[in-house]
Order: structure tokens, then C-alpha cells, then sequence
């Protein structure tokens, strides 16, 4: 029997939203009650990742379940060349939920659809990171009281960032204004600008990582720029110092900006910006536990209240 | 006159299906999605014939074989232009466009190299998010592709 996986975060209504908001809410008061117990779990991280796989991990073990699984292809079969087909449909006879992350874009959905028990997507490659969307929703709903009417601001690479892309879906629900800063070679794409004139979501683009820009945000949400990414380095040494934070630029800014980032940061965000209270990165990552044990029980069709 | 002279070009059928109207540069793909190459029957395959319509063209005829609806429709995002003539007792009875359906499986192959898709066994699925010209979206990465991006499988 197929329940409901959770692939992308566009899988999910406006509704559903708000109701994952709720529960996270609800797990943050209490985060330890054992709605797993009895359950197992698989963590497939195809493509390691310890920071999301920790948290997970942890969500499964505050919720009382049992964790089976691997941190590394390395060390599976998959490394002997096994489909991912067959490795899906083994571990589903064992477990009540497999939740994955993987190198290649569109694994999970077709996990999704060989598995008998449900999938989380843990990222798959460039694509998809819903249970980071969640968080980072998360995060804006906590600190602002609302998701409705705010002015988020992204920083950087917009072009590779899968985690801004799914924001910027994610919150078309909620009647945002978007400002883009980046350099023109990580220019937000065209077809995201298209979703927003679309669903009548004012954007600004700017090349310019100003004050005046700052001064206006609700929500800073900041990108690393990676030199990998672009195919003139000339063009990366000219703009490598550009997006960068530092504590000074936040003097103007308004008394409820919150700066985001979803980690791990390299040098886009100033040390002196840490101790800032508008500094809100290790937070945000605190909350990805409650987003995640929220998604988990949703998923699970388990209420936990 | 004239029109007699070209249907001459390739055999008479006397029952069966002829596909008209194929761009000579995808004729063999549809040859491919057809699967022809494993019929039994015989077939008879034109190409580079000229046409007022879409310049040059191939034309199939394959004797006793009438294909469904939807195997038949796997070619219209190659020829869309494409004329299906069923043929019975030499005369045609029916003639028929292609349409392009909402969804594709198994005829697109996604351009982009860390598709699931292209790195397991298993079969292609494209949404048809646009018609003219055709764009498609790759179920699973969810690549758009059109124009000559667009390659069958
Ligand atoms: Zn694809």
C-alpha cells in the first residue's frame, strides 16, 4: 500500500503548509513523544550528507522510531552496481518509511514510485530539498510571526541554488515581494521569473548588494557563490567580495529582519555578523528537527497531538 | 497525371497502413518508435521524395498491419505533420492526423546527464507542457527541453 511520499515541496498545498507549520510548532514545545514506536526507519544517503542526515536521524529517535541504513554509496551495493530500483524495493520490504538522499535529480520521485512505502527526499542532486524548504518556511513563519506580505531577499547564487528556487515556490502562496541580488552569470532563471509574473509576485533584480536593499528586507536569505560554478574567473574574482555580509551593512536595517542561510556557510556571511540577534543560521538549523519530525508524521499519516 | 506518378514511387499496397508525410530527416527514427524493425510483415519505405508541404519526405507502408491510436501517436512530436492512410482493397478508406499526447513515455530521451533517468533501466516520462512550438518537461529532474534538445530515445 502506497501512503503519501513528500519528493518536492510543491507536492503540498497551501493548507498542508500551514498545517506542517502547526505541528513543527507543536514539536518544538515538546519534541520528544514516541508516535514511532514499533516503527523502523531507513536512512539511504546515496550522497553523504551528515548535517541532514543527523537531523533526521535525530527526529526518527526523539519520535521513538528505529533507524537502519547507510551514510555513504560507498559502502553499498549500489556501489556494486545494483539499481537503485532493486535497492528501493529491498529495503522497502523492511521498513514503514525510506527517506533518501541521492546524487541523481529525479531519484526519489522514482523511488517514490517503485517503493510500497513511502519516500522522503532528503535532496536529490540540483533538484529538490523539500524538508530545507520546510525549515526555511519555518524559520520565516517563527521569527515574523506570518508568512503573508514580507519582503524576502536573496543573496548570491540564484542561479545553482536549488534551496531559493523551492523558497520562492514555497512562499508564492503567500503573497511575497522578491528582490534578487546576484551577479549577472547566477542571475535568478528565467523560468522563475516567469512563475512569479505568473502567479502576480512583484521581483526586483539588482547586481548590487546595497544597504538600500537591506533596508527593506524582512528576510535576508543568503547563498554561498561557488567558484565552480562559474565559467569565467575573471568574472569570479570580480565579484567573489560582492555578496558578502558583514555586521556594518545591518545598521539601517529594520528591527525584524532575520538573515537565513542554509548552511554550510564559506565566507558570504561575515564572523561579526554572529552575534548580531538578527543573525538567525544556527537557528534556522535548530528548526529543521521540528520541520522534520512535522513532515515525518505527515507523511506517516500520524497525528501526534 | 502527376499525382498518379508519385504514388508510384512506391509500391501499391493492397491493405494495410501508409504513414505519408514523414520528415525525411526523422524517418528512421519513426522506423525506430514504430518498432518496424522487428515486423514480419512487408514494408516499404520511401525517403527523400519531395513534398509542396514540408520540403522533402519519407513515406512507410506496411502491408496488413493497422496500428492503434496511440502506438501511431508516439510520432507526432517527430513528424507532426504526418498522414495515416488506411488502406484496404487498394483504395484508402480512412485517413488520419497524429496527435501529440499530454504525456510521453518511453519516446524522449532528457538531455540532462544526471537524470535518474538516464542512469538507471527504466522508461522515459515527458510532460507536453506546450504545443507549438513543442516543449516538453521531464517527469523526473523536471528539465524543459524543446527544439533540437528534444532527441527520441
Ligand atoms: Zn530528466
Amino acid at each position: 500500500m502506497k501512503r503519501e511520499s513528500l519528493v518536492s515541496i510543491n507536492d503540498f498545498s497551501k493548507e498542508e503548509i500551514i498545517d506542517l507549520l502547526e505541528k513543527a510548532k507543536g514539536f518544538e514545545a515538546n519534541p520528544n513523544r514516541r508516535v514511532l514506536e514499533g516503527k523502523v526507519i531507513a536512512t539511504l544517503f546515496f550522497e553523504p550528507s551528515t548535517r541532514t542526515r543527523l537531523s533526521f536521524e535525530t527526529a526518527v529517535n526523539r519520535l521513538g522510531g528505529r533507524i537502519i541504513g547507510f551514510s555513504d554509496a560507498a559502502t553499498t551495493s549500489s556501489s556494486k552496481g545494483e539499481s537503485l530500483k532493486d535497492t528501493i524495493m529491498m529495503v522497502s520490504n523492511y521498513v514503514d518509511l525510506i527517506i533518501m538522499r541521492h546524487y541523481l535529480e529525479g531519484a526519489a520521485r522514482y523511488a517514490s514510485e517503485v517503493s510500497s512505502v513511502p519516500i522522503i527526499n532528503a535532496g536529490d542532486g540540483a533538484n529538490q530539498h523539500p524538508s530545507q524548504t520546510m525549515l526555511d518556511l519555518y524559520s520565516i513563519y517563527k521569527t515574523q510571526g506570518t508568512l503573508e506580505n514580507l519582503n524576502i531577499t536573496m543573496v548570491g547564487d540564484l542561479k545553482y541554488g536549488r534551496t531559493v528556487h523551492s523558497l520562492l515556490q514555497a512562499m508564492s502562496h503567500f503573497h511575497p515581494t522578491f528582490h534578487f541580488v546576484a551577479p549577472d552569470e547566477l542571475k535568478m532563471p528565467q523560468e522563475y521569473k516567469t512563475f512569479c509574473d505568473e502567479h502576480g509576485i512583484p521581483y526586483y533584480e539588482h547586481t548590487e548588494f546595497s544597504e538600500e536593499v537591506i533596508n527593506e528586507a524582512d528576510i535576508l536569505y543568503m547563498t554561498r557563490v561557488q567558484r565552480e560554478r562559474f565559467t569565467d574567473l575573471m568574472e569570479y574574482e570580480k565579484v567573489k567580495n560582492v555578496y558578502i555580509l558583514h555586521n556594518s551593512m545591518l545598521r539601517n536595517s529594520k528591527p525584524n529582519l532575520r538573515v537565513l542561510h542554509p548552511l554550510p556557510r564559506v565566507n558570504e556571511i561575515a564572523y561579526d555578523v554572529d552575534n548580531n540577534p538578527k543573525a538567525y543560521y544556527f537557528q534556522q538549523a535548530k528548526n529543521g528537527l521540528y520541520a522534520r519530525q512535522a513532515i515525518i508524521c505527515k507523511v506517516l499519516g500520524i497525528d501526534a497531538d | 497525371m502527376n499525382t498518379q506518378k508519385k504514388e508510384l514511387a512506391v509500391a501499391a499496397l493492397e491493405n494495410g497502413t501508409v504513414i505519408d508525410r514523414i520528415p525525411s530527416e526523422h524517418l528512421f527514427k519513426v522506423v525506430a518508435l514504430l518498432d518496424l524493425d522487428k515486423f514480419t510483415n512487408s514494408i516499404t519505405i520511401g525517403n527523400n521524395l519531395s513534398s509542396q508541404k514540408i520540403g522533402k519526405k519519407g513515406i512507410i507502408k506496411v502491408a496488413d498491419y493497422f496500428f492503434k491510436e496511440e502506438e501511431i501517436n508516439k510520432i507526432a512530436l517527430i513528424a507532426p505533420e504526418a498522414k495515416i492512410n488506411i488502406i484496404r482493397d487498394y483504395r484508402v478508406v480512412e485517413k488520419h492526423t497524429v496527435t501529440l499526447d499530454e504525456t510521453l513515455h518511453g519516446i524522449v530521451r532528457c538531455c540532462n546527464p544526471k537524470c535518474i533517468s538516464n542512469n538507471e533501466p527504466m522508461e522515459t516520462v515527458f510532460h507536453v507542457t506546450q504545443k507549438n512550438p513543442v516543449k516538453v518537461t521531464c517527469h523526473y529532474c523536471g528539465h524543459s527541453m524543446q527544439g533540437d534538445d528534444i532527441t527520441v530515445c
